[in-house]
């Protein structure tokens, strides 16, 4: 499969009076042609300043001290603002979190739809309304040739959030990257906007990276999921092995708090603690502190990738083959359990 | 920094005791939060510092309220000493001489020493010359900008008594009481400020406590506002409901709660009526109704100064530009302290 | 607002009972009876609550009473012809400040901590700090005088209306300056502008298409005080330059004791600002979409 996107060792920075805060701290992906990544963490864990990096939307006060994202062969970091500005919105777009404060609320959705179209491909606004009404309707708002001249305020959440989808759509852009774009919504809207993501991505082919902290979200749209943690991928691999066989203890966390029909406790497993303070991180494995299975040399050294299968693997020193066999949680059992099942049957 | 990845072997050269479970006693390290934590106003503060125009209007300002309560004791010349031999004196400072400050001045095209010419004697040095009967014009400039301070001041303490008090209450009370008290300040603020002042002034005797007064009476609607407006804000708040259940009376709420927290609005909103009182003061006397000579205001000496100002513009010049520095100093602070107290600034 | 403007009215009415002395000039050397004449002749002997009835009811007609400084001329008169010189004066100035000062606010927003920020920021503290007629002065003093470029006073040509319009315009232009520089400065770290930048558009075209309309609306709140600024600065501006407005005859009616010329000019002036407060709440309406156009049509 072609690859869309390579980020190589990303290394972000940030001045703050407090200091510099390292707050993404050697990041590597890869992202393909018409798959959905997943990148799954918790607030602070850099998954947001990833997605800004790619787009080149860094804040000010931001430092990029190594590393390079790769575009098509090129690398995003070392454009310049005008060569930027001709990717985003045309060949990088972006789906935001926020629906009731990502519109301009002074500006027609018709127009704010075909702005970037018409600024890209340098159309008439007539044209440019034509096509945005063709992408409203591709969306699901209804009626939409009679409200191209509506303001944001007379629709709805969803709607919304389905009007910044169609914006981000408009120039077919090769990667769309949608931070969180569920989260602000209700659970039943949430269904649908996932919905109209997946049909639409079978439709342009175009990939998608996925940012979010809800698992149940990924499990519905991901191809591959990329966990993160403290400035750092803690363990990548397609949908399935990390549902299903994680290895990472974080993973273990996130999956064990996750409640599902066939838990066995009647606690919640809830991984102790905060995240670390990205000012002064800790040596070794950023997780240690919170991290049941710590090794001691979790607090010294930090882990490297280890292989788990050709499409998966994990930073932690529990798959060194030095580390002691350790027991995950129950919920984790079931699942590895399940995954056993899953491939001897296909392996037979 | 970025390290090298390790390859197999050098993990297999790793230790195996180093792969024993960790020992923790991490609860401390984990809740542990690394950036200091300040009280609201040391936070305030440290960002104020960050201001240099702030810091420096407040080195300015401290440095001309010394100067003008020094002055009350110690003074180049007597103010309000009379000298009509002495009348008109360009500036003469010692040691200087550049034409403008030696003494001399240009008389009909001629450059002409008149304290020679005034026979002044020997010593005697007038730094920035004397005015139209003969005083000296440094000695009654710090006497103005005492007298302009002082009313200034005054007037924005009272400012603060009846708006915060009036804000307070309206805030508190609500409902009808508080829609009633509003509808009394939009009429109010429907008179232009200036006109209720200038009537207030044509009523009464022009003087000090009439000018206080008149600034009082209508600078004091801005700060009502804003105290009501965030008193309703935190009004609403879990923490003054809290207070109530557990019984607190409404003027202790209002003392105790409500008014530290409201502190930096009304500090910030101070700070702009001070310069707003001087200029007032300033213009009023300008165009007649502030005080009556021989008393000396800023506004006063601009007044005079403006008279001469064709053949004299130095007389002018310097009330002028003391004016406006103490109103840029404040201004500066008040810009600083506003933007030092409101933490969503971006840093 | 009818109220307000009453309240007004009346106010004024009652503080000129106060007012000490009386309006005749040379009054020591009046007779008793004379002065009991006088007063007749004006009024002056009939009940107070007469005359306040009477005073309303001319009000109303538009006849603010007879000038004390002008004998035989009524008000009216005497305003009637000046409100054309103040008029234009205070439109050009709020024409001429908020223009430049909503130009000096968005580059300030744009180039924020820049110098070009600074520039900006110290010249709108300048403006708001200085005091109007030091200005004007200092305007004399170099273009006039020194320069000899432009008129240094009267109201003739259209170039001797330069000077006054940009004095009494540094307020208006530093204060919407500081306002304007705010407003955007918020606006552009708002999701909506964060978006737009993700759509691939420059920084400029995000400040004119996005940033201005939203930050121009909130500018219309400083109207209102804007206004009041100009009627205050007037006064002082017309005086130093001799211009034939309202200000000018303000300042001489207070002088001579001219109570109902001063009672007149109050009333004025407050009016406009009752006024100018009710346009500012109809052009908010027509302006603000959220406002004009109602949240009817949700799906």
């Amino acid at each position: 499969m072609k690859k869309v996107l390579e980020v190589k060792n990303l290394e972000i920075s940030f001045d703050t009076f407090a200091g510099k805060v390292k707050a993404i701290r050697d990041v590597s992906f890869d992202l393909y042609k018409g798959e959905t990544l997943a990148i799954v963490g918790e607030s602070g864990s850099g998954k947001s300043v990833t997605t800004r990096s790619i787009m080149g939307l860094l804040a000010s006060n931001a430092n990029v001290d190594n590393g390079q994202i790769l575009f098509n062969g090129t690398d995003i970091l070392t454009k310049t603002e005008k060569e930027l500005q001709k990717i985003r919105g045309k060949e990088i777009a972006m789906i935001f979190q926020d629906p009731m404060t990502s519109l301009d609320p002074t500006m027609p959705i018709g127009k704010q739809v075909a702005e970037s179209l018409m600024k890209h491909n340098k159309i008439s606004k007539k044209e440019g309304l034509k096509q945005a009404l063709d992408l409203l309707n591709l969306v699901g708002i209804p009626n939409a040739e009679k409200r191209l001249k509506n303001y944001p305020h007379q629709f709805s959440g969803g709607q919304r959030q389905r009007i910044v989808i169609a914006i981000a759509l408009i120039c077919y852009p090769q990667i769309l990257i949608a931070d969180e774009p569920t989260t602000a919504l209700d659970v039943t809207i949430q269904a649908q906007i996932l919905e109209l993501l997946k049909d639409i991505q079978k439709k342009i082919n175009s990939s998608i990276v996925f940012i979010t902290h809800d698992l149940g979200v990924v499990a519905n749209v991901a191809d591959r999921v990329a966990v993160m943690y403290g400035g750092k991928i803690v363990e990548v691999g397609t949908a399935e092995e990390i549902f299903y066989n994680p290895q990472h203890p974080y993973t273990w966390g996130l999956l064990g708090s996750m409640p599902t029909l066939e838990g066995t406790g009647d606690r919640l497993y809830a991984i102790p603690g905060s995240p670390p303070d990205l000012l002064d991180p800790p040596t070794g494995d950023a997780f240690y502190p919170r991290n049941e299975f710590a090794l001691q040399i979790d607090a010294e050294e930090q882990p490297p990738f280890f292989d788990v299968s050709p499409t998966h693997k994990a930073a932690t020193w529990l798959l060194a083959p030095q580390a002691p066999k350790v027991t995950p949680p129950d919920e984790i059992l079931i699942r590895w359990k399940k995954f056993q099942e899953k491939n001897s049957q296909t392996s037979v | 920094m970025a390290e090298k990845p390790y390859t197999a072997n050098e993990v297999a050269a790793i230790d195996a005791a180093k792969f024993q479970p960790l020992q923790k006693n991490t609860k401390e390290e984990r809740e542990a939060i690394a950036t200091p934590s300040l009280t609201f106003f040391q936070d305030s503060w440290r960002r104020l510092k960050k201001n240099k125009a702030a810091v420096f209007s407040i080195v300015l300002l401290l440095i001309i309220i010394a100067i003008s309560i020094i002055t009350i004791f110690v003074s180049p010349h007597d103010p309000t000493a009379q000298n009509v031999k002495f009348t008109n004196l360009p500036p003469k400072i010692p040691g200087i001489n550049i034409n403008g400050l030696n003494g001399y001045a240009m008389v009909g095209g001629e450059l002409v020493d008149k304290y020679a010419a005034a026979n002044v004697p020997d010593g005697t040095y007038y730094l920035l010359g004397t005015d139209g009967l003969g005083r000296d014009l440094l000695s009654r400039l710090f006497v103005g900008t005492r007298i302009s301070l002082l009313i200034a001041f005054i007037a924005a303490l009272l400012d603060i008594v009846f708006g915060v008090t009036y804000g307070l209450i309206s805030g508190l009370l609500g409902g009808r009481a508080d829609n009633v008290m509003q509808r009394f300040l939009e009429i109010l603020s429907g008179i232009p400020n200036l006109v209720v002042m200038i009537l207030m002034l044509v009523v009464f005797e022009p003087g000090i406590p009439s000018i206080v007064a008149a600034m009082a009476i209508t600078n004091w609607i801005p700060m009502a506002r804003i105290v009501r407006a965030q008193t309703m804000k935190l009004k609403d708040q879990e923490f003054v409901l809290a207070a109530t259940t557990l019984g607190e009376s409404r003027s202790k709420i209002a003392m105790k709660h409500i008014l530290p927290n409201i502190s930096s609005v009304i500090i910030v909103q101070m700070m702009f009526s001070i310069p707003s009182a001087i200029f007032f003061e300033a213009f009023l006397s300008f165009i007649g109704l502030g005080l009556k000579p021989p008393a000396a205001s800023l506004g006063m000496l601009l007044s005079d100064g403006y008279k001469t100002f064709l053949f004299l513009p130095y007389q002018m010049w310097v009330p002028a530009v003391t004016l406006s520095v103490i109103m840029i100093g404040f201004n500066l602070l008040a810009d600083g302290l506003r933007d030092a107290f409101d933490p969503k600034m971006k840093e | 607002m009818v109220l307000t403007l009453w309240l007004i009215a009346t106010i004024t009415f009652f503080l000129m009972q106060f007012l000490p002395g009386t309006p005749y000039t040379n009054a020591e050397k009046l007779s008793p009876e004379q002065i009991a004449l006088l007063n007749k002749q004006a009024g002056l002997d009939k009940p107070i609550i007469v005359q306040y009835g009477l005073y309303l009811m001319n009000l109303v007609k538009g006849d603010f009473g007879i000038s004390f400084q002008f004998k035989n001329q009524p008000v009216a008169n005497l305003l009637s012809g000046r409100i054309g010189p103040s008029l234009q004066l205070g439109v050009q100035a709020i024409i001429f400040g908020t223009f430049f000062g909503i130009i000096l606010g968005t580059i300030s927003a744009m180039k924020q901590n820049t110098w070009v920020d600074t520039t900006s920021t110290l010249v709108a503290i300048l403006g708001r700090s200085i005091p109007n007629f030091v200005f004007a002065v200092l305007l004399q003093y170099i273009f006039a005088i020194k320069l000899g470029v432009l008129p240094i006073a009267k109201w003739e040509t259209f170039a001797s209306t330069i000077l006054p319009t940009v004095a009494l315009a540094m307020s208006p232009l530093a204060d919407s300056a500081r306002f304007i520089r705010t407003e955007m400065v918020e606006v552009l770290h708002s999701d909506y502008v964060e978006l737009a930048r993700a759509k691939g558009l420059s920084r400029w075209e995000i400040a004119f298409k996005h940033g201005l309309r939203n930050s121009l609306i909130p500018l219309l709140t400083l109207l209102g005080p804007l206004a009041v600024g100009l009627m205050t600065g007037s006064l002082v501006v017309e005086n130093i330059f001799a211009i034939p407005g309202i200000g000018e005859q303000f300042v001489k009616s207070i002088m001579t004791n001219d109570y109902p010329t001063i009672m007149a000019v109050t009333i004025l002036y407050s009016a406009m600002l009752v006024f100018v407060i009710l346009i500012v709440d109809i052009l908010y309406g027509i302006v603000d979409p959220r406002i004009r156009v109602s949240e009817g049509s949700r799906g």
